[in-house]
């Protein structure tokens, strides 16, 4: 177990199940782990090992059947959906596999989502976000909507979005599954970047074990339970 | 602003199945104004009655008339202070086709009792001194091309023969809602004709049209003219001119009933459809629900996402709809000529319309809201890819 007192997500005890077609499956069980500030991990397993729950569970975008779940000090697992909306979008920002953009705005307007939750002006907004956009190579495609954009590029525009608002952790799921070899690469080298330039704590969740190569540890889940491989 | 943005968007997304679903609003939206102004043109002699004047005829039915030396007596009760008389005639003008509404009045009296019906004084006076003359209203004159001078025949029914009359005024209607689709002739060149051909029915009037002073007396005199002929040969019922007015339409309450259910049937069937397409719409952007709830936003927001798609689809087919129905309205009254004296669309008309394309607009938007502010962040996100 690591030193509990500076981890960024204390994880202790935590069980979750789903109920399908009238039975309790069990997804996790008894999961104990800490994530330091400033760690990228790659949780990997096998489908249905229970990663993307983990993952969704420390995001705060589900709710654990037991145990404690503390982001910070917070332990979210006893947040309100209100309170829990608002946590995410101060502390969390998200990666998914397929981007998860708004097909009816813009690069620019994608990315100044999350911001419209907070008190910045509008100018306060722009300038954010042109800085965001800049930051992953897209300041000449801003007023491009999602489907102008190739697979990378949306990507890169999620990622925007996802540290727009300077959140505690970043959240990956899959990040590179629906890109080819190049774009892979970009955005993995783009999300080491923020954890080693930016000291963003990172939990990618992974199939594949030349993403995982870009965390400094891997988790491996499997049926439910943890193990850990440090990278070289 | 990007709230008004994603709505505007969102909802010029599927370009053709939101211009169907504004197409269908427009049939919709106009059909139920274009019902509703029927209605209302049927109610609208009763809503142009005036409170000051009472209407005698025969207690039995319409059928039967009552005797001219009623007038008298009727004059003398307290609190009237005019009376004229009018006979329904219900001549034919070329084709039954043809309808409109003609009377045989008084013609000394007949106008000061309606001073509704706009009159220049030479036509009156040229009117008054034609005893074959008679007097038109602006609508009937337009409908027709009738001018002053013209000879109109009629093939009598109730007055059976070949009857023509030569135009020597035309009033229009102090008042939008006043009907000028009727044809006034002299009472006394009907009753002098009648003398010759049918003995029996001379001396007799339809209806007596009775100016009160005060309106609230309306019950007390009505019931005094009433009291006068009773147990007489030709007992008389008197009502309001309201009422009077208002048991025409209530002989035809079946069909009015009848276009009241239709128009709100057509806003039943669009609500159906408009519900269907923002079921679709919102079972489609579950995902995108999902990611906005796990972005940080509330049900709140994305419920006012979908309440105001829907209602800025249900808005724009009332605006074309409400706008179209004035036109179609105005062909419909050409269409139907003289058979609906009064045929517009009032502004009570249009604030339903409104009203209906707001109720569309919210309902339609309930279950598809409710759906996406109770989706779990999970499951909605599983909808992409």
């Amino acid at each position: 177990m690591e030193n509990a007192s500076k981890s960024i997500v204390e994880i202790r005890q935590l069980t979750k199940s789903y109920r399908r077609g009238g039975q309790v499956v069990p997804v996790l069980t008894n999961i104990s782990f800490d994530i330091m500030p400033g760690d990228f991990i790659a949780l990997m397993g096998p489908s249905g090992s229970g990663k993307s729950t983990l993952l969704n569970l420390i995001a705060g975008i589900d709710k654990p059947d037991s145990g404690s779940l503390k982001v910070n000090g917070i332990d979210i697992a006893l947040l309100s959906e209100a309170e829990l909306a608002d946590w995410r979008a101060a502390n969390v920002g998200f990666i998914f596999q397929f981007y998860n953009l708004m097909p009816v705005l813009t690069a620019f307007e994608n990315v100044e989502l999350p911001l419209l939750l907070t008190t910045l002006s509008r100018n306060q907004r722009q300038e954010r976000v042109e800085l965001a956009l800049s930051m992953v190579g897209l300041t000449d495609r801003m007023a491009h909507y999602p489907s102008e954009l190739s697979g990378g590029q949306q990507q890169r525009v999620a990622i925007a979005r996802a540290f727009i608002t300077d959140p505690l952790i970043l959240v990956a799921d899959e990040p590179t599954g629906d890109l080819d070899r190049v774009s892979a690469d970009d955005i993995l080298a783009m999300l080491a970047r923020l954890n080693s330039e930016m000291g963003k704590t990172i939990i990618m969740v992974t199939h594949d074990p030349h993403a995982a190569k870009s965390a400094h540890s891997i988790r491996h889940l499997e049926k439910g339970k943890l193990d850990v491989t440090p990278q070289q | 602003m990007h709230f008004l943005k994603l709505i505007s968007r969102n909802t010029l997304r599927h370009k053709l199945r939101t211009g169907l679903t504004v197409l269908g609003l427009v049939v919709a939206i106009l059909a139920f104004g274009l019902l509703r102004t029927v209605v209302d043109a049927w109610y609208a002699g009763a809503e142009n009655a005036s409170s000051t004047r009472l209407v005698t005829r025969s207690s039995i039915s319409l059928v039967f008339q009552l005797p001219i030396n009623y007038q008298e007596r009727i004059r003398k009760i307290p609190g009237v202070s005019a009376i004229s008389h009018a006979n329904w005639f219900g001549g034919v003008y070329i084709t039954e086709k043809n309808f409109f509404p003609q009377f045989a009045v008084n013609e000394k009296t007949y106008f000061d009792l309606y001073p509704e019906y706009l009159i220049p004084p030479a036509e009156m006076k040229a009117f008054r001194a034609d005893r074959k003359g008679c007097v038109i209203g602006r609508k009937l004159a337009d409908t027709y091309g009738f001018k002053v001078g013209d000879t109109i025949p009629l093939r009598g029914t109730i007055y059976p023969g070949a009857w023509s009359f030569t135009v020597r005024a035309i009033y229009d209607g102090a008042e939008a809602g006043t009907d000028t689709s009727q044809l006034f002739f002299h009472w006394d060149y009907l009753n002098e004709t009648l003398k010759k051909t049918i003995t029996r029915r001379s001396n007799h009037v339809g209806v007596y049209i009775i100016q009160i002073s005060d309106a609230d007396r309306a019950a007390e005199i009505s019931t005094e003219i009433d009291a006068l002929f009773k147990n007489s040969l030709a007992e008389t019922l008197t009502e309001t001119e309201k009422a009077f007015q208002l048991g025409f339409v209530a002989m035809t309450e079946a069909i009015v009933v009848a276009i009241r259910i239709v128009s709100f049937v057509v806003i039943f069937i669009i609500l159906a459809v408009m519900a269907n397409t923002m079921a679709m719409t919102a079972r489609e952007r579950i995902g995108e629900y999902a990611t906005l709830k796990a972005l940080g936003f509330g049900p709140r927001f994305l419920t006012g996402l979908i309440y105001g798609e829907s209602l800025a689809i249900a808005l724009a087919g009332a605006v074309i709809g409400i706008l179209l129905t004035f036109p179609v309205a105005h062909a419909f009254s050409k269409q139907v000529g003289t058979l609906f004296p009064v045929f517009g669309v009032s502004l009570e008309t249009v604030f339903m319309q409104i009203a209906a394309a707001i109720a569309v607009g919210f309902i339609a938007a309930v279950m598809p809201a409710l759906r996406a502010s109770r989706v779990s962040i999970v499951e909605g996100l599983r909808h992409i890819g």
